[in-house]
C-alpha cells in the first residue's frame, strides 16, 4: 500500500491489523478482571429507617425477585451476568477462531460478532440503574440509597469489553473462507 | 440485494467500487432504488440504503436532539415523595450521582459522557456536516473529520439505555415511594425515539459522496 491515510476521512489505514488480536485480547483480560471485584462488593447500600443494607448484582436480583418483580429480576440478570459472561466467552472464541480454521461458517460467527457488539453497551443498564437511585432516593432516615464500590468496576468491565469487541476487525473472520489473501 | 454486483473485474475506477465494511466484499457501487437498500451478499451489512430528502430529514432529526437534549437538562425529571419527605432528580443529579469526592468520581464522568455529552455531541457534528450541503454550499472546515468523529461515537451514546434504566429503577423505587414524572423525562424519552429514526436514515455511502462532489 502507497497511502497511509484515507484520502476521504483521514483515518489510518491498514489492509489487515493482525496486531488487534493483541488488543482485543488485553482488553478482553482487563474487563474480566474488573467483573470479579464488581460481582464481590456491594453495588447498592440502601438504608431504610434504621436498616441498612448492602447488595451486590446477584443479591439486588434475588431481593427483587423476592419482592415479587420477577421480570426486573430476570433483566438485572440477564444485563449484568448472562450478557457479560456469554460476551468474555463470545469475544474469546472469535479471537481464538480467526488465528485457526474453524469448523463454524464464516457467516455465522460474523452474526455472532455483530450480536456482540449490538448487545454489550446494554450491560450499563444496571450502572444507570444505580445512578438513578442513588439520586431520586436521598429522604433523609426515612430512606436514602447510595452507589457501592461494584458500580465503578462494573462499568469499567463493560467499557473494556466494549473495547475489545471495537478493537476486534471482523473482516479477519472472512480471510480463511479461500477468497482472501490468507486462504 | 440489488445494486451491487459481486466479482468484479480489475480495472474498475475506485469510486464506482464498495467494499463492505463488515467483511471486505467489494461490489460494484450502483445506487439502488428510492426506499429500497443494497445490502452484503456474504454478511448481510448494509452497504447503501438512500432516502429521499435524506439529508434535510437527518438535520431535521439532529436539531431536534439537540433541543430535546437541552430541555431534558433544564427541565425536572423524576421526583419522589414518601411520608412528608420529597426529593428531585435532574437528568443532571443522575448522572452525578456518584459524585461521593473519592475515586467513584470519574464514573460520574462516565455517565455525563454516555447520557449527556456523547448524544448531543453527535448530532451537533451531524448537523455541522450536513447542514451547508442542504443550502448548496461547500462543506466546513474539518466536515470529514466531524462526520467520521460522529461514527464512532455510535457504540458509546447510551440514551436509550439510560431511558430504560429509568423503567428498571421506577419499578424498585415504587415499592418505597410515590414517584413524579418531570417534563425532561417524556423530553428524553422523545429524544431517544427521534436518535433512532436518525440512525435509520443516515446513510454513510451518500454522505462521503456529497462530501467528495462539493469539496
Amino acid at each position: 500500500m502507497r497511502q497511509e491515510r484515507c484520502e476521504r476521512c483521514g483515518s489510518h489505514l491498514q489492509s489487515r491489523d493482525w496486531g488487534s488480536l493483541q488488543r482485543v485480547w488485553a482488553w478482553l483480560v482487563v474487563g474480566m478482571i474488573c467483573y470479579v471485584p464488581a460481582n464481590l462488593f456491594p453495588m447498592l447500600r440502601t438504608q431504610v429507617l434504621f436498616n441498612t443494607s448492602e447488595d451486590t448484582i446477584v443479591e439486588g436480583a434475588i431481593e427483587l425477585a423476592s419482592h415479587g418483580n420477577l421480570g426486573i429480576a430476570l433483566i438485572i440478570l440477564l444485563a449484568s451476568v448472562a450478557i457479560p459472561v456469554g460476551k468474555f466467552i463470545a469475544i474469546a472464541y472469535l479471537a481464538i477462531s480467526v488465528a485457526r480454521p474453524e469448523r463454524l461458517r464464516p457467516k455465522q460467527r460474523h452474526r455472532l460478532y455483530h450480536f456482540v457488539e449490538f448487545i454489550g453497551r446494554w450491560s450499563m443498564i444496571d450502572v444507570f440503574v444505580v445512578a438513578i437511585l442513588s439520586a431520586l432516593v436521598q429522604l433523609n432516615f426515612a430512606a436514602s440509597i447510595n452507589p457501592g464500590p461494584a458500580a465503578i468496576t462494573f462499568a469499567l468491565s463493560v467499557i473494556f469489553t466494549m473495547l475489545a469487541a471495537i478493537s476486534f476487525d471482523p473482516r479477519m473472520i472472512w480471510d480463511n473462507d479461500g477468497r482472501g489473501p490468507r486462504a | 440485494m440489488d445494486g451491487t454486483d459481486a466479482d468484479v473485474p480489475a480495472g474498475v475506477p475506485l469510486d464506482e467500487l464498495i467494499a463492505c465494511p463488515q467483511c471486505d466484499a467489494l461490489y460494484h457501487a450502483r445506487l439502488p432504488e428510492d426506499g429500497t437498500r443494497a445490502v452484503c451478499h456474504r454478511c448481510h451489512g448494509v452497504l447503501i440504503s438512500p432516502r429521499r430528502d435524506a439529508f434535510l430529514r437527518v438535520v431535521a432529526f439532529a436539531v431536534t436532539v439537540v433541543v430535546l437534549m437541552a430541555g431534558a437538562i433544564f427541565f425536572p425529571f423524576l421526583g419522589v415523595n414518601v411520608a412528608g419527605f420529597s426529593n428531585r432528580a435532574s437528568v443532571v443529579d443522575t448522572a452525578l450521582a456518584f459524585l461521593d469526592g473519592g475515586w467513584m468520581t470519574g464514573l460520574s464522568v462516565f455517565v455525563v459522557f454516555f447520557i449527556i455529552m456523547i448524544p448531543a455531541l453527535r448530532a451537533i457534528l451531524v448537523i455541522y456536516t450536513l447542514a451547508p450541503l442542504l443550502v448548496g454550499r461547500a462543506p466546513l472546515r474539518g466536515a470529514r473529520k466531524a462526520f467520521r468523529w460522529a461514527e464512532d461515537m455510535r457504540p458509546w451514546s447510551m440514551a436509550e439505555i439510560f431511558i430504560i434504566g429509568c423503567a428498571v429503577a421506577l419499578v424498585k423505587v415504587a415499592d418505597l415511594a410515590r414517584v413524579e414524572f418531570g417534563p425532561a423525562f417524556f423530553m428524553f424519552g422523545a429524544l431517544v425515539i427521534v436518535t433512532v429514526l436518525l440512525d435509520g436514515s443516515l446513510d454513510r455511502w451518500s454522505i462521503w459522496k456529497a462530501l467528495d462532489r462539493t469539496s
